[in-house]
């Protein structure tokens, strides 16, 4: 190991920005499960559908009936203790695991921001974020501290860094830069919208929008890096935001965002910040024994270090994440058309696309037949995503095959007759109509039945 | 601030280069209300108001048979019934409020009719035509069941109202199926004009609104009303090849069943086009709002490509016997032309057009990003 890892290992400073967003996520992701419940998802998202649309290598994961309601009774619970800091390490563990639990149920719902507070969850098992401000260090479960090495810091910086510079460097397409797609489509939908809906009208708002976009995605890291522009960083961070807020139903993905980008600041704003939250609470802890934080920096470190294994996990991690959303390049075709390697890639919100699928299902030696009803099996939004992935149409060719051959069928082919429009082009054929879907098998290799794509898309 | 005014720089440039290559730089402040109102007063409401006369008129020529069954009353009464279907296909798109509520499409036209079922009802003189059970033993397919398909000749059918010993209850049979065709059309009329337009044409909300409803109501008559039974099933093309020439539209009376099919048809490109009922008086429409948001698909209007395939369907169609169920037996090749040609115009209506105007099919009030 080179001397200067050695020393960014070994180097140390304030934990506040960290304990800082300990609470705020425990705290946001508290009320992203209540706020899930309240709009009555779980049950209808995991409870209601008869089928479920797994992950590749996960389709051990599913929905557990009613007691679904304790998988998020049990994520809810141990938000809210990692945000109060107690039994932290237990409580991210169990965050972490149930929430990811939850979103591997069925990718249906799949979005990149759930995505990535899996990411960040599982990042915050290896932080020491309850060593102030916390439950933990209060009744000296833990070792009050209030330095911690730098990477524990700077590997959250790092991990927002890779949303977005790579959310950035996947707009530089020719369909998001040169035809406006999908804003285009996406923005005149909200011409109703006050004072600003006027605009969302205007062809060179949707280009507007979809060049600050990217210049915003590629360049807002630096900004909030630097002391200088940080402020003002963070000012186009909650404009942005807000603004996607106003436009598009993403949830609580603006806030989590925004509240994210406060890791760049200073230690001093986070101790400030926190002062006021334990104030707020009556406690005194913080104020007790804080330390003026540029004291805190030139302190060495006198107590127990991390574990050893700490940078390597998170160094390994890191590599992953940095790799994976290039694996697109391993395939073939067109990503926009086929998908395979557009999840867990920080491509956000680049394609309209809509399809349309309809299955015939034929056993040839007992001669029966059947074209399938969707709503039969599919919720709206399941079919809805169904129709466009080509991985979520073999699992459902699968399903369909299974389910008839129950029915009394000895070895049904499935095939589909499905037409998909990316991004403002006229829908074609998507999938070979003459493949019997149930003798195709899943895996990481180029699915050969998605027809040809019959433009270019240039670009990342 | 350098970086700030570079930036600034750059976006500048950037609208300067993209807005110029186009004439049209306001892709749509599109009025979705006037849209609404001009669906509400021009296509909704006069469209049930003429089905409400037609269900009016098939009750009274209906009594008039009853009182006096004989030929000429038989044949005023097929009349009648002919006119009322055919309105009917006008109204199947606007299944929304008390058409929905009151299962307007299926207890009028659910096809093939249980003609069992409907000699059972006669036979006992015990039914209850709300029951779910029941939907496919009343509407337009019974009445062309007990107009047409009970006898052999007219005498023979007149017979059953005259002569038979349950002639009684076929009467009854006829008189509550025609009440309740009128009674439904009644409900409906009333209620758009006792304050449902109003709700109608305020009910903005992007995913449950009026707009929403109302474009996948319309997608979903011309896939499930149109597409399959009139044609798809008959055809074969939902049981792999195996021909139903039983079960096409108004089977028994077996001479308007392409005219129903035109006329489905026609009524669906005359919602697309906005088109003030029975007219060719052109409104705010969804091919008006396809070319307020320029939606083109490979160099052409997407609206166009729409309008050119309902000619298309309607060419093909042209072709079709007056008798489906002929066409179905003689020569299936031409059905299933037609068929090709209405299941091109799903994919371009449901995924196409409802991808361009952002309005998706029940969407989820989920999370998307």
């Amino acid at each position: 190991m080179s001397k200067q890892i050695r020393d960014y290992l070994n180097s140390y400073t304030d934990v506040a920005p960290l304990a800082f967003y300990r609470i705020a996520f425990g705290a946001m992701m508290f009320f992203s499960v209540i706020r899930f419940a309240a709009h009555g998802w779980i049950d209808k998202f995991y409870i209601q559908p008869i089928f479920h649309f797994s992950y590749y290598g996960f389709s051990w994961v599913k929905p557990l009936g009613f007691y679904t309601y304790l998988l998020f009774i049990i994520c809810g619970i141990s938000a809210i203790c990692v945000a109060i800091g107690y039994k932290y390490r237990l409580a991210i563990i169990l965050f972490f695991l149930s929430f990811t639990y939850i979103e591997l149920m069925d990718k249906t719902y799949y979005l990149n921001h759930y995505y990535f507070i899996s990411m960040v969850s599982f990042v915050m098992i290896f932080l020491p974020a309850n060593t102030i401000c916390s439950v933990d260090a209060k009744q000296k479960n833990v070792l009050f501290r209030n330095t911690v090495p730098r990477y524990t810091i700077d590997i959250l910086k790092v991990l927002l860094a890779i949303v977005y510079i790579y959310a950035g460097l996947f707009k530089l397409n020719t369909d998001w830069l040169l035809h406006a797609m999908p804003l285009k489509i996406w923005l005149p939908s909200k011409a109703g919208l006050p004072i600003i809906g006027a605009l969302l009208g205007k062809i060179w708002v949707a280009y507007a929008f979809s060049w600050f976009g990217a210049i915003y995605d590629l360049g807002i890291v630096f900004f909030l890096l630097y002391k200088r522009t940080r402020l003002f960083g963070f000012l186009i961070v909650v404009v942005f935001h807000v603004l996607t807020r106003i436009l598009f139903p993403i949830g609580i993905f603006p806030f989590v965002m925004i509240i994210s980008s406060l890791i760049f600041f200073s230690p001093s704003f986070h101790r400030n910040v926190l002062q006021k939250i334990m104030v707020f609470f009556g406690s005194k802890t913080l104020s007790d024994q804080s330390l003026n934080s540029e004291h805190v920096a030139i302190l060495n470190e006198t107590t127990k270090p991390l574990a050893k294994y700490t940078p390597v996990v998170l160094g390994v991690f890191i590599t992953i994440q940095l790799l994976l959303p290039f694996r697109y390049l391993c395939y073939p075709n067109e990503l926009f058309w086929t998908e395979e390697g557009y999840r867990f890639s920080w491509r956000v919100m680049l394609m309209e696309k809509a399809g349309y699928a309809e299955f015939t299902v034929n056993d040839i030696e007992t001669g029966q037949f059947k074209m399938v009803d969707n709503s039969e099996f599919l919720t709206r939004f399941q079919e809805k995503q169904m129709a466009f992935q080509p991985d979520f149409i073999l699992q459902y060719a699968h399903f369909l095959h299974d389910y008839y051959q129950k029915k009394g069928m000895i070895d049904p082919e499935v095939k589909v007759d499905c037409h998909v429009a990316l991004n403002g082009r006229l829908s074609q054929q998507y999938i070979d109509p003459n493949i019997n879907l149930a003798k195709q098998y899943e895996s990481f290799k180029p699915k050969t039945w998605i027809l040809p794509f019959n433009h270019t898309i240039e670009g990342f | 601030m350098k970086n700030t005014l570079y930036l600034i720089g750059i976006v500048l440039i950037c609208f300067s280069c993209s807005s110029d290559n186009g004439s049209d730089t306001n892709i749509s402040n599109y009025d979705k209300q006037a849209m609404l109102i001009n669906w509400a007063d021009n296509l909704i409401i006069p469209a049930f108001t003429d089905y409400q006369t037609k269900t009016e008129d098939l009750e009274t020529k209906s009594s008039a048979f009853v009182n006096t069954p004989n030929t000429a009353t038989l044949g005023e009464l097929r009349t009648s019934w002919k006119m009322a279907y055919v309105t009917f296909q006008n109204i199947g798109i606007f299944d929304i409020g008390k058409a929905t509520d009151l299962h307007l499409i299926e207890t009028a036209n659910t096809y093939p009719t249980t003609t069992a079922s409907i000699d059972a009802n006669i036979a006992s003189g015990d039914y209850n035509l709300s029951a779910q059970t029941q939907f496919a033993s009343q509407g337009f397919p019974a009445l062309d069941y007990l107009l047409y398909g009970i006898g052999e000749t007219d005498q023979e059918i007149l017979a059953f109202y005259t002569t038979d010993t349950n002639a009684d209850n076929y009467k009854q049979y006829i008189t509550d199926l025609t009440a309740k065709l009128k009674s439904i059309a009644v409900s409906i009329l009333a209620d758009w004009n006792n304050g449902y337009r109003t709700t109608y044409i305020n009910n903005s909300n992007a995913v449950t609104g009026s707009l929403n409803q109302t474009a996948n109501n319309f997608v979903e008559d011309f896939e499930k009303v149109i597409r399959a039974p009139k044609v798809g099933i008959p055809a074969g093309k939902f049981s792999n090849g195996a021909l139903f020439p039983e079960k096409v539209e108004a089977y028994y009376n077996n001479t308007i069943g392409k005219s129903l099919l035109i006329e489905s048809i026609d009524a669906s490109l005359a919602f697309f086009e906005g088109k003030t009922y029975g007219t060719n008086i052109t409104g705010p429409s969804l091919k008006a709002y396809l070319n307020a948001v320029d939606a083109q698909a490979s160099g052409l209007p997407l609206s166009t490509i729409i309008t050119d395939q309902y000619d298309a369907i309607l060419i093909t169609c042209n072709l079709l016997s007056n008798s489906l169920s002929d066409q179905v037996t003689a020569d299936n090749s031409k059905m299933l032309t037609t068929y090709d040609a209405l299941q091109q115009n799903v994919v371009y209506l449901k995924v196409d057009m409802i991808s361009a105007l952002g309005l998706t099919i029940d969407y989820v009030d989920g999370d998307g990003d």
